[in-house]
């Protein structure tokens, strides 16, 4: 009877909110994807982190300081939104350390040059807000309301990064030899985002069925394709695709076929950066216990004080 | 105008070199609050420098062209970021200085100085209170932080007297200020000892040369090219 | 979050620039209300959204729930009196 309602709920496109009734399903299910999406965020800082020593101007420097402050934001934002659900915050931090949850496969590829930072702001912040505009109108209101405001951010993100690489295609010819490496590696990687075809994801049926997906998976692939061949042709950098090919009839640009088995490779454990990107969260949620645990000594102090 | 062009320099390069390293802890903070916060702090700095090397030349041109020995910062902001400790209390006695002498600075008759002083000010009177905070927190929290935070005021006091030679900065009041904070966070301060210094006149530790190794090498790499 | 160590949940809500009304914009982790501050204005409010800023311990918000939704919000169309299109004025007369 109350499944019933909820359901009815969800079809009117009414908002669920944290006290409302829901299935134990949807909220377990929710739990799992807001947490992954908020670990992706704090396990993105890592790839981008690399680079702000090394950043080579002063606005650059900036722009990426400002990026990678903003994924921690994000990330706090959606595990705040994942703690109305009723679950602690370091009980998903633990989850993320111990690797029992996952965070988006993309993280586990290394930043070799310069030009990753832009490729990775323009093709996965690119991708990710083709998925995130879907996801600003989901279901579940505290995430709903997340996504809205990591979209009004991300879109800086997403302009910087296609703003370096328009700036090294310009460049010297070492410099365009980089943005043409960087996007060499960086595109299929960046399309497996999307995750595999709706009939391959065990998920996705449920969360069409509860409003929180609310287009497939190769919809939002192919609306991230067609966005992004413009974009490559506009600078003057290939997209590693030889069956890259504009379909008439669909109006869809067709891409080649996607390896899969990478993907589920990356996703395992097997990507060329996983061990050092969760070695290096482990470390420095080890290194920083003292002062977390100073904190708390501290405020139990002075409220007893108090 | 030599005057203003040295004091520029040393304020931009101060800001600069203490933003970069606030930096190196983005994704690696105690907790997620304080990567944002960090952050924010190392953007004000980085933001701070831009604006006082605009004043005497090319900012990206002074910030990755010049030599170690060029850089004219105090030996305190270039030292290794060590533990969260140790980056809270430098961050607390530079601050601490920083405050008093930008608000001496917004009364400057050069007026962008004054307009970028104030400012900047502005920003560093939160710089003040988060550091504090910490301080307070660190100071008075467990045994362990306690010790750490006094270990770390042992290893920076002996670069605290360069931050007043030629600055506008009251060392009485910037003693007393700090002075107070830390006895209230519990812990002692050290006693005055030898002052290095040599940052002014562009002497400076190993550490600089590291990195600015770090910092300068696109631009090193690619001469003249554009990003 | 050390795993011994109890980090309250915080309320942020945020009085953006303009004189509008405080809005909640979501949730900050501390140990006590400064650093609460604090990390609300670093996480919500670095964009200058914001005037203004409250702090409030989750707990001690008493909220309605779900079940209130009907009785506890009905305006009852029998009380059309709170409305000002109940009451007429005179032509010409602006009230």
């Amino acid at each position: 009877m109350q499944e019933t309602e909820f359901e009815a709920r969800i079809a009117a496109g009414e908002t669920i909110e944290p006290k409302d009734w829901m299935p134990e399903r949807y909220r377990k299910q929710l739990i799992r994807m807001m947490s992954q999406h908020a670990h992706s965020e704090i396990v993105g800082m890592l790839p981008e982190g690399n680079w702000i020593t090394r950043a080579p101007t002063l606005r650059r420097k900036m722009g990426l300081l400002a990026k990678v402050q903003d994924e921690a934001g994000h990330g706090l934002y959606i595990y705040c939104g994942t703690e109305t659900l009723g679950v602690d915050r370091a009980e998903l931090i633990d989850q993320l350390l111990t690797g029992k949850a996952k965070y988006s496969s993309i993280f586990n590829y290394p930043t070799l040059t310069w030009a990753d930072i832009g490729a990775i702001g323009w093709f996965v912040d690119g991708a990710a807000i083709v998925n995130q505009t879907m996801l600003a109108k989901a279901s579940y209101g505290p995430y709903a309301r997340a996504m809205i405001r990591i979209c009004k951010e991300e879109n800086f993100h997403k302009r910087q990064g296609y703003e370096i690489m328009a700036t090294l295609a310009a460049g010297t010819p070492g410099q365009r030899q980089m943005a043409q490496d960087a996007v060499n590696r960086w595109w299929w990687p960046s399309l497996m985002m999307f995750g595999p075809s709706d009939k391959d994801s065990p998920n996705s049926a449920e969360l069409t069925k509860w409003g929180v997906k609310r287009k497939g998976n190769d919809d939002l692939r192919q609306r991230f394709v067609n966005l992004t061949v413009a974009q490559a042709k506009a600078i003057d950098l290939v997209l590693p695709d030889p069956d890259l090919k504009y379909n008439e009839s669909t109006g869809n640009w067709d891409f080649g076929p996607i390896d899969w088995d990478e993907f589920h490779r990356v996703v395992h454990g097997d990507g060329p950066c996983n061990r050092e990107r969760l070695e290096s969260r482990n470390a420095a949620h080890r290194e920083g216990e003292w002062v977390r645990q100073a904190a708390e000594a501290y405020a139990a102090k002075h409220v007893a004080a108090a | 105008m030599d005057a203003i062009h040295d004091l520029c320099l040393r304020l931009a390069d101060d800001r600069l070199i203490l933003g970069h390293r606030l930096s190196e802890w983005c994704g690696h903070a105690p907790i997620l609050e304080e990567d944002i916060a960090l952050a924010n702090i190392a953007l004000d700095l980085i933001g701070q420098a831009n604006l006082f090397y605009g004043l005497v030349g090319d900012p990206d041109q002074l910030a990755y062209l010049r030599e170690a020995i060029e850089y004219r910062n105090a030996l305190i902001v270039e030292l290794p970021k060590g533990d969260f400790a140790f980056t809270i209390m430098r961050q607390f006695l530079f601050s601490v200085a920083a405050l008093s002498q930008l608000e001496s600075l917004s009364q400057s008759p050069s007026k962008e100085l004054a307009g970028i002083a104030a400012k900047a000010a502005k920003e560093t009177r939160y710089h003040v209170r988060h550091a504090t905070d910490w301080v307070l927190k660190l100071g008075d929290g467990t045994e362990e932080s306690h010790r750490r935070a006094q270990d770390a005021l042992h290893a920076l006091w002996r670069y605290t007297g360069e931050l007043f030679d030629r600055n506008h900065v009251d060392a009485t009041q910037w003693r007393k200020t700090v002075t107070d904070v830390i006895q209230k966070a519990t812990l002692k301060v050290p006693e005055d000892g030898y002052m290095q210094r040599g940052g002014r006149e562009g002497r400076h530790t190993e550490h600089l040369g590291h990195l600015l190794s770090e910092m300068q090498i696109l631009q090193r790499s690619y001469p003249g090219a554009k990003w | 979050m050390s795993g011994n160590g109890q980090w309250p949940l915080w309320e942020v809500f945020v009085q953006p620039p303009g004189g509008a009304p405080f809005e909640h914009s979501g949730s900050v982790h501390a140990v006590d209300a400064e650093s609460a501050l604090q990390n609300a204005r670093d996480v919500y409010a670095r964009r200058g959204e914001a005037v203004n800023i409250w702090v409030v311990p989750t707990a001690a918000i008493t909220a309605s729930t779900p079940e209130d939704q009907g009785p506890f919000f009905e305006p009852g169309n029998d009380k059309p009196y709170r409305h000002p299109q109940f009451y007429s004025s005179p032509r010409g007369v602006r009230v």
